[in-house]
């Protein structure tokens, strides 16, 4: 380190960090020479605390690895379980789950866009965006009783059938034009095309280098998404968002066509269910549950890329060992590569186009 | 001013009050009275922005305290004159309490010098546009005493793109009041405010020649008042709070005091130059009574500033920040070439004789 150059402590506890991360930033002037993400405020012992607790009794706390996309954990967990003892979801029941995580999905999408405007100055977005996910968490409060931490998924199914689904019709009526007026506000505006446009451009290689999915490795021209092949997505139509564009600009984009899919998704889900079936579901007991000896992984698309689940059981009615993979943690790390040669506010800017969400990271 | 001298002279001289007294006193009493009405004018100014922002962000504003929120900036400054006033340990602790007494007191000489009606100046020199533009430019000053005596890296980097932003953008404004300037041919503020009264109304205010001069002014007042979106030397989500992180209680109270009383005071600036002043937009008066007119002409002043300012508002909620490099570029590669040309084209509209008076 020169005279020149000074050390910055971005975070962990600074606006823009959407949480509690904290970024050692070595600066020449306004110039990020070095980036190090220094992770872990935020650790709970996710992976430590499933060793000591049943499946049943761990199942409310996935919901907390990710609270602004909790169905898509607990969906992992049913999974797992599901997975190891061979019980085949019935068609009703994967649909529900399909609407509830494809609001998931669009809930989570519209708090990064009002999150990531809020990083490049624009106050208003936030609001916008926020009124939106209100209508989302006030109908999941209304079907599972709570807004963030859900725990509806169960082993084989869900808790109860689904409800209000004139809610969910109102919902996915009024979000098309609600779109439409953030493409007025926000993806015309020439300030925020400047601020993204070829701002931190993502390389196709770099991205798969650095283990990156979901959106942002969609945004960088690499067609891949876990729900083209999900046996839960079978028979829905949808197609999974690529731009070529690789930059912050083509992020925000992906995000927003992404919640159009999601809407497509969602209300085909809604003609299936209007035939009005009885939900059937083979419900696991979980009490006295048991996982045969061996290794089970599942893993499905979280909003913020890949999220995976890692169980090894030794027969017990507790994972001997259980470890869960995030899209965020390899986004953090990728920040290392992304911000050096950046100046600060596109460094803000280009850290928030990642959907970087801590708990996430720090499990 | 003379008209209220002799009015001042003459109601002391009923109570055998001696001149010398009235000489002295009658200098001192506009600026309590520029004291006094700062302080509303702000209490009313950050309550307008609150609940402005509020509707177009779909929501109520503040609306608890006293009626529709009124007392809200009330209740917000009490709150924070009760605040303990926090100095950091290692910060330069001169520079560090002298900072925001340099923001504020250039108001009281930026307020006076502006004409609020036909009478009302109370500095009224010849050349007091450049008394204004100097006393504008101060509270950059104390912004980067400020983020220089916070010994804070997040202050020094909002002082340092404070300064960047202030020398970049004042040479525009410099351009632009010159060519207002010129077509006025006086640098008093009220002479400027006269040369734009005609029979024809709003017709023959500056705006119409000097459009490009206006938008050129009113975007680098933007940037000289750190307001959105040139408001990168408090950007929150980069630089926390930039040179203020560090001050709280009154000291901080006083900074976004003076942030706001320069907003009032550039709004009215650029009504002068552009939309003259004080004048009526009719061409003529409603009000006979020479008492009563004053108070005409100061309703027009502030109706025309307020509705900059409401322009102000509205663009805070609408657009997000700028990049830091894009903001010296606009600058210095389009606004300074632009005004340029707009001096041209004004001194060509005046020596040519096509402005219509």
């Amino acid at each position: 380190m020169t005279l020149t150059t000074f050390k910055l402590n971005l975070g962990p506890q600074h606006p823009s960090t959407h949480g509690v991360l904290r970024l050692l930033l070595e600066l020449d002037g306004e110039k990020i020479l070095s980036c190090e993400p220094d992770v872990g405020y935020l650790h709970r012992g996710m992976e430590k605390m499933a060793e000591k607790l049943s499946y049943i009794q761990y199942l409310p706390l996935v919901d907390r690895i990710d609270y602004l996309a909790g169905f898509f954990y607990s969906e992992l967990l049913c999974r797992i379980v599901e997975k190891a003892l061979n019980v085949e979801l019935s068609d009703k029941v994967r649909v529900i789950r399909v609407i509830l995580l494809e609001l998931n999905r669009i809930a989570s999408h519209l708090l990064w866009i009002g999150a990531f405007l809020m990083d490049l100055g624009a106050t208003s977005p936030f609001f916008y965006a926020f009124r939106e996910r209100e209508m989302i968490l006030n109908y999941f409060e209304k079907l599972t009783g709570q807004r963030m931490m859900y725990n509806y998924f169960v082993f084989g199914g869900v808790r109860k059938d689904i409800e209000f689904l004139e809610d969910i019709q109102n919902i996915i009526s009024i979000l098309p034009q609600k779109l439409n007026d953030y493409e007025k506000i926000i993806t015309e505006n020439p300030i925020f095309k400047r601020r993204c446009i070829n701002k931190g451009v993502l390389e196709k290689n770099v991205a798969l280098d650095y283990s990156i999915t979901g959106v942002n490795l969609r945004a960088s021209g690499v067609d891949f998404d876990l729900r083209k092949n999900d046996y839960l997505y079978k028979g829905f139509d949808f197609s999974s968002v690529v731009l070529e564009g690789k930059d912050a600009w083509s992020r925000y984009k992906a995000r927003i066509l992404e919640i159009k899919e999601s809407i497509k998704i969602i209300s085909q889900a809604l003609d299936y269910l209007s035939k009005n079936e009885k939900l059937e579901q083979k419900l696991i007991n979980p009490i006295n549950l048991k996982l045969d000896n061996g290794e089970y992984y599942q893993e499905i698309e979280a909003p913020r890329g890949i999220a995976s689940c890692y169980v090894k059981s030794v027969g017990e009615d507790k994972p001997y060992r259980l470890k869960w993979r995030t899209g965020s943690y390899y986004s953090v790390n990728l920040l290392r590569k992304l911000l050096v040669g950046e100046y600060l506010n596109d460094a803000i800017a280009i850290a928030g186009s990642l959907d970087i969400i801590l708990p996430e990271v720090d499990k | 001013m003379n008209y209220l001298y002799f009015l001042y002279i003459e109601f002391l001289a009923k109570y055998n009050i001696p001149k010398l007294f009235g000489d002295i006193t009658f200098y001192i009493i506009p600026f309590c009275i520029i004291a006094a009405a700062l302080l509303v004018v702000v209490l009313i100014l950050v309550l307008v922005e609150r609940k402005l922002l509020g509707f177009f962000t779909q929501r109520k504003g503040p609306n608890r305290v006293g009626f529709w929120g009124i007392l809200q900036t009330l209740a917000d400054a009490f709150k924070l004159l009760c605040k303990e006033n926090i100095t950091p340990t290692k910060a330069d602790r001169l520079l560090f309490n002298l900072a925001p007494i340099l923001a504020f007191v250039p108001m009281f000489v930026a307020f006076g010098v502006l004409p609020y009606s036909a009478e009302f100046t109370f500095i009224n020199t010849q050349t007091n546009v450049i008394l204004y533009l100097i006393m504008a430019a101060f509270p950059i000053l104390s912004i980067f005493l400020a983020g220089w005596a916070s010994n804070n890296k997040y202050s020094l980097f909002g002082a340092m793109r404070s300064v960047a932003q202030l020398l970049s953008y004042e040479l525009p404004i410099t351009f632009v009041i010159l060519s207002v300037v010129v077509l006025a041919s006086s640098m008093n503020l009220t002479g400027i405010t006269l040369a734009q009264f005609s029979g024809w109304g709003l017709f023959s205010w500056f705006f119409i020649p000097c459009f490009l001069g206006f938008v050129i002014m009113f975007i680098s007042i933007l940037a000289e008042l750190n307001r959105c979106p040139f408001d990168l030397p408090e950007a929150e989500s980069e630089l926390i709070c930039g040179y203020n992180t560090e001050y709280s209680g009154m000291r901080f109270a006083i900074f976004y005091l003076s942030e706001y009383a320069m907003m009032f005071a550039n709004s009215i600036f650029i009504t002068i130059l552009f939309f003259g002043g004080y004048l009526s937009p009719f061409g003529k008066y409603f009000m006979s009574n020479s008492f009563l007119l004053y108070f005409e002409q100061a309703f027009w002043l502030f109706l025309k500033a307020s509705v900059l300012i409401f322009i102000m508002i509205w663009i805070r909620a609408t657009l997000p920040r700028l990049a830091s490099f894009d903001l010296l570029k606009f600058s210095w590669v389009i606004l300074l070439p632009l005004s340029i040309l707009n001096l041209f084209i004004m001194v060509i509209i005046k020596f040519g004789g096509f402005l219509c008076s």
